[in-house]
């Protein structure tokens, strides 16, 4: 009972994870604007986006632990976890020097892929149920279609589409988080067992 | 300061002040204003979103949770954190 007092919605954590979300998109976007060799200049431009990564995976376990409403729920937060350690942690050993085919960018498409598959999988419910529903089924397929960008890049690093196709793919799944409202209508549909709507 | 030291040097400011900054150099200084003004309408667009404005009887959560905040501080941080080294970088690879 102390913990729910305290526990917070869901779309405060989905702001969160959007605000982390955003900062991956802009650093993605500045460096597909200047390239990858300016933007390598300074060593903590490197590590920005893989770091970032990597950290918003450290910080899924406790949503994961603690958050969690469901069993399917948290199988899903433990994969995005998971995915992202991953990603970011190979992305680091890239930039490190530590790992060197330029493949390790199949872990992104492979991220990319599982957390949409894991989105539209936990979403139980269809896509005008409530804006949370429609938001997750929208994020789920937005994952699965932009992981064509990695995968693209992990062929052919210098795609210059591919790196902003990845780049927005952040900011649009930052945008999409921040619209997030776990009891909302959506598009002034709202099903009737979605429970009380709030601002 | 010998004169022509002097010259030169005034000749590298003019230049400075008058080389006309790339398309490259605009986006990347454009980033972080664009993402505050993003956050500053969204906040004007639903002033409620901002629960510091009427925090009479909000909780915690509510108080910490303020998105366009966040989006504002994000931008502000990538503008003042970022750009400058960034655009500097730019700069000297494009005068290269």
């Amino acid at each position: 009972m102390i913990l729910a007092g305290i526990e917070p919605r869901a779309e405060f954590v989905h702001w969160m994870f959007a605000t982390g979300f955003l900062v991956l998109g802009l650093a993605l976007v500045a460096e597909a604007v200047v390239g990858p060799e300016v933007w390598g200049r300074r060593p903590w431009r490197r590590y920005l986006w893989p770091g970032t990564c990597f950290l918003m995976g450290l910080l899924m376990w406790p949503v994961m632990a603690l958050y969690t409403n469901s069993m399917i729920h948290m199988v899903a937060h433990g994969s995005w976890a998971q995915v992202l350690m991953l990603c970011g942690a190979a992305e680091l050993g890239v930039v490190r020097g530590k790992l060197h085919s330029q493949y390790w960018r199949l872990t992104s498409f492979f991220a990319l892929l599982v957390s949409g598959t894991a989105i539209l999988v936990h979403e139980q419910n269809g896509w005008f149920f409530a804006r949370a529903a429609f938001l997750h089924h929208t994020l789920g397929w937005t994952a699965i279609v932009a992981s064509v960008f990695p995968l693209v890049q992990a062929f052919r690093p210098r795609a210059v589409v591919a790196a902003y196709g990845f780049a927005t793919t952040f900011v649009v799944m930052a945008v999409l988080l921040y619209c997030d409202r776990d009891i909302a209508p959506i598009f002034g549909h709202f099903s009737a067992w979605a429970g009380v709507p709030h601002r | 300061m010998s004169a022509d030291y002097a010259r030169g040097l005034q000749a590298s400011r003019a230049e400075e002040t008058t080389t006309p900054d790339t398309w490259r150099v605009r986006i990347v200084l454009a980033l972080g204003p664009a993402t505050v003004a993003a956050g500053v309408v969204w906040a004007i667009v639903q002033p409620w979103r901002l629960t510091l404005l009427h925090p009479h009887g909000q909780g915690l959560w509510w108080l910490i949770a303020e998105p366009p905040l966040y989006v504002v501080v994000v931008g502000l941080l990538f503008r003042y954190l970022v750009a400058p080294g960034l655009v500097a970088d730019l700069r000297e690879s494009e005068e290269r």
